[in-house]
């Protein structure tokens, strides 16, 4: 059963993933974002399956809730519609399918051919609270300085985003 | 088989190379952008995966601080993009090219 | 105070002189001039004070300067004085002196005459340099001087094209005989070990076998330098076009020394050279000398006759060394440059009297108009022929007397040389001294000044009495080949050569009698020459002197061009064109092929950046 609901949800992520990228429909960033909410969506269940539970809730509520809807934002707010016809560069496509290819035909060679050091009964839990222990204790300070990090962020956007003073 | 270590990981790499295709093929800023997204994502499935089969907790933490990082790259990216966008009036990156000697 | 160093001045006098005046005196012709004659003068004195403080011991004494001292190879700026080179000394200081003191009238109207005086004392300072050396290094670094020395003077009318290709050929054919000569240099030093004579000798006696198989090719390629240096057979070509300069130059550099300075050579090493070798030397010596003496016969140009005599008088030099003897090598050789000086610069008064005419047929009757240039020309025209008593018959007959003694073959050669000789000698005289002025110029002449006659009248002296001198003595006891008592009395000093070997004497004095009366019968009333008519093809031969230049020009020459040609194109087209311009070709090209890389777009840097991963992944995950 579980090892369905892998298949599925790994099936739906890549699927989700590829129209993300090259959707044949339309070429509108909106159709873009929306699929990325599903890859997301995909692989929060893909987190579950792996008792990574808090990890799942925080991937739903902070990427695909707060960034694509950050994302969306944006989009609106430029105005951007359809991407004009270009001319179709076939040659920029080759080109990334062959490097993108290369770097996974490489990455699958390696993974498939030495045995991964891992355990065949997983007893791992991510909940919340053995998560929330090893943040404060061990990883304390990685904590504080993301926090810092935000502020950084949040200055710098803002700063940005000011209109110039004329 | 029962779904092991490995199938995570098939399914991870192969959603960084599209992510990585996404970023050189498709000519739209935001969507190149998003593209980007989806490679943070490759990353962050591989280190759950590999989190709980070697019973070590770090991976989660670690795929926590990614998510993190990740918001803050996105709002000051696309601040980036409109300040971008009032000054040249163009999302495509074909017309940024002050970078050419 | 040493003696020695007396002759380090005598040594530097004239090179002082030379850079003084090239420096400062450009402008102030006596000035020039008297620096000039003054260095070799006092030269000449200070040799004599020399000759007459240490005397003339057979010994050898050395005073030497640690020049270069590389490792264990060290070599000595260094003097040597033994009979030999004393002599030398005193020849080429007196017989400089007088040609400096000569030149002074001879070239009063030039108005490059400080330029040719100070290429005459480098001239003497090399010369002097090559007579004192004491190694091998320092004798070939004055051989080279003594050669651009000749250069600058030979060319010193530079304006005319024919002087300036004359100082060019004399200057190459003599390198061409100088590579053979360094050559053998290395030869010997690597087999003996020394550069300098005296250790030579002493290692040579020690063990005449240390050149093994090479001895013979070691002494021929020594000889090499002789052979470009005295102009032997076939580098002989250079002499008769350096009679484009100026007569006293003429006189002093290829008559009386420089061209000597081969043949010094040799009788400094001969010690080196084994018997094949001197065999073959022998034989090139009697070609050259008959070889040269036909070519002079049919000549116009007084010049040019005298050129072709002095070849031929070299040829019998070298050919007594090659029947190992040196001493009567030596006395030719000093007694030649008494009289072959005079007779240059004999011709030198009539040219200047005739206005630099040259053409013999266009001179005669200039007995009347100079006379004591007459009589001193025919004093050096009698002892050239080899008529006693005159100095020359006496080192001829030696060197006859030596050829009978070891090779008829060449003893033949130098009887028929020894008859052609005064042949052309006396044709000279008759048509340009005798009968009547055959152009204006000729009816015009007029003696020169005392300046030019009393050198003339000084050579004429020894000239005569070069025979009683003491001269032979003097080298044989160098050489240890002949007794050294002199004979008891003046009169059979004059009679010795009958005495001492009657063959070689008689045949001679017959052949140059035999030599003198057909030239008189021929020539003494002609007014053109009455040879072709006689010889046809052969005097043609004769005037164009056997086409050697014209052989070399087709062979040599022609060689070297295509050479040179293959070269430049090498050098054009693969070092430069490929080489050079072609890495700078490939340079630019990779760079504008690196620039493409550079196209601004974002996409196309990550494109690149992920094959870069791709790969880097690829070599580390192997």
């Amino acid at each position: 059963m579980q090892d369905a609901l892998f298949y599925t949800f790994a099936f739906l992520t890549l699927v989700f993933g590829f129209l993300v990228i090259a959707n044949p429909f339309s070429r509108n960033p909106v159709t873009s974002a929306m699929f990325l909410v599903l890859t997301i969506v995909s692989m929060a269940g893909l987190f579950v399956l792996l008792h990574a539970f808090f990890l799942a809730a925080v991937q739903i509520l902070v990427y695909a809730g707060a960034v694509m809807v950050l994302f969306l934002f944006v989009i609106m707010l430029l105005d951007l519609r359809a991407e004009e016809r270009r001319r179709f560069k076939v040659l920029a496509v080759i080109g990334g399918v062959i490097s993108a290819g290369a770097i996974l035909l490489i990455f699958l060679r390696s993974l498939l051919s030495t045995p991964l050091g891992a355990s065949d009964t997983p007893t791992l839990e991510g909940g919340t609270f053995e998560l929330g222990k090893l943040l404060f204790t061990q990883y304390v300070l990685p904590f504080e300085i993301v926090s810092i990090l935000l502020l950084v962020a949040i200055v710098g956007v803002v700063l940005l985003s000011k209109k110039e003073l004329k | 088989m029962t779904v092991g270590l490995e199938h995570y990981l098939v399914v991870s790499v192969m959603l960084f190379a599209l992510g990585l295709t996404g970023v050189i093929v498709r000519r739209s800023v935001l969507v190149i952008y998003m593209s980007l997204e989806l490679m943070l994502n490759a990353a962050n499935l591989a280190l759950v995966a590999f989190s709980r089969f070697t019973n070590n907790l770090d991976g989660q933490v670690f795929v926590f601080f990614v998510i993190t990082v990740a918001a803050a790259e996105v709002s000051v990216g696309l601040a980036l993009i409109v300040a971008l966008y009032r000054k040249r009036q163009a999302a495509h990156v074909e017309d940024l090219r002050t970078l050419k000697l | 105070m040493h003696p020695e160093l007396l002759l380090w001045i005598v040594l530097f006098l004239p090179l002082g002189a030379a850079v003084l005046i090239t420096l400062f005196t450009q402008r102030n012709r006596e000035l020039s001039a008297a620096i000039s004659i003054g260095a070799v003068v006092a030269g000449f004195v200070l040799s004599l004070i020399f000759r007459a403080w240490v005397g003339w011991q057979p010994e050898v004494r050395e005073s030497a300067v640690t020049w270069l001292s590389v490792g264990s190879f060290q070599v000595d700026f260094g003097l040597r004085f033994d009979p030999l080179s004393l002599a030398m000394l005193l020849l080429v200081t007196g017989v400089a002196s007088v040609i400096h003191i000569y030149s002074w009238g001879y070239m009063k109207e030039d108005r490059s005459l400080p330029r040719y005086f100070a290429g005459l004392s480098l001239f003497t300072f090399s010369m002097l340099g090559i007579v004192l050396a004491s190694n091998f290094l320092q004798l070939f670094i004055f051989w080279e001087l003594v050669g651009v020395s000749s250069y600058v003077l030979i060319g010193f009318w530079f304006e005319r094209p024919a002087a300036a290709d004359a100082g060019k050929k004399a200057f190459i054919t003599n390198r061409l005989g100088d590579f053979g000569f360094l050559l053998g240099i290395l030869l010997v030093w690597t087999h003996l070990g020394s550069l300098n004579f005296t250790v030579l000798q002493e290692n040579f006696t020690a063990d005449p076998q240390a050149l093994g198989t090479l001895a013979t090719a070691a002494g021929l390629l020594i000889f090499c330098g002789a052979m470009g240096k005295s102009a032997q057979f076939p580098l002989h070509v250079w002499l008769p076009d350096a009679m484009e300069g100026p007569t006293p130059v003429s006189a002093l550099i290829h008559a009386a020394t420089m061209v000597a300075a081969g043949v010094y050579m040799l009788c400094r090493v001969s010690f080196l050279i084994n018997a094949p070798a001197l065999e073959i030397i022998a034989w090139i010596g009697g070609i050259t000398a008959l070889l040269s003496a036909v070519i002079g016969i049919q000549q116009n140009d007084i010049k040019r006759i005298l050129a072709y005599s002095t070849l031929s008088q070299l040829g019998y030099m070298v050919m007594a060394v090659g029947l190992h003897g040196p001493t009567p090598a030596m006395y030719h050789l000093t007694t030649h440059a008494f009289f072959k000086a005079l007779l240059f610069l004999g011709a030198g008064s009539v040219i200047l009297g005739l206005h630099h005419e040259q053409d013999i047929w266009k001179m005669g009757g200039l007995r009347k108009k100079m006379p004591v240039t007459f009589w001193t020309f025919i004093v050096g025209t009698l002892a050239l022929a080899g008529l006693p008593p005159f100095s020359g018959f006496y080192s001829k007959d030696s060197i006859l007397a030596l050829a009978a003694e070891h090779n008829s073959g060449l003893l033949i050669v130098g009887v028929i040389v020894a008859a052609l000789t005064p042949f052309y000698m006396f044709r000279l005289v008759c048509v340009a001294f005798l009968g009547e002025p055959k152009s204006d110029a000729a009816g015009h002449a007029h003696e020169s000044p005392q300046g030019m006659l009393w050198p003339l009248r000084i050579l004429a002296t020894l000239s005569i009495v070069g025979g009683f001198i003491g001269i032979e003595q003097l080298y044989g006891s160098q050489f240890h080949t002949l007794p050294l008592e002199p004979s008891p009395s003046f009169l059979q000093e004059l009679i010795a050569p009958f005495v001492h070997a009657p063959m070689a004497a008689v045949s001679g004095l017959v052949a140059a009698l035999v030599g003198l009366a057909a030239a008189w019968a021929l020539y003494a009333r002609a007014t053109e020459d009455p040879l072709p008519a006689r010889l046809g093809a052969l005097s043609r031969w004769m005037r164009d002197r056997f086409y050697f230049d014209e052989l070399y020009e087709a062979t040599v020459i022609r060689l070297h061009d295509f050479i040179a040609t293959i070269a430049a194109w090498i050098d054009r087209w693969i070092i430069s064109g490929v080489a050079v311009r072609g890495t700078h070709g490939t340079v630019e090209l990779v760079g504008r092929a690196l620039r493409l890389i550079q196209t601004g777009s974002l996409q196309t840097y990550a494109f690149l950046f992920a094959i870069g991963v791709a790969l880097v992944l690829y070599l580390a995950l192997k």
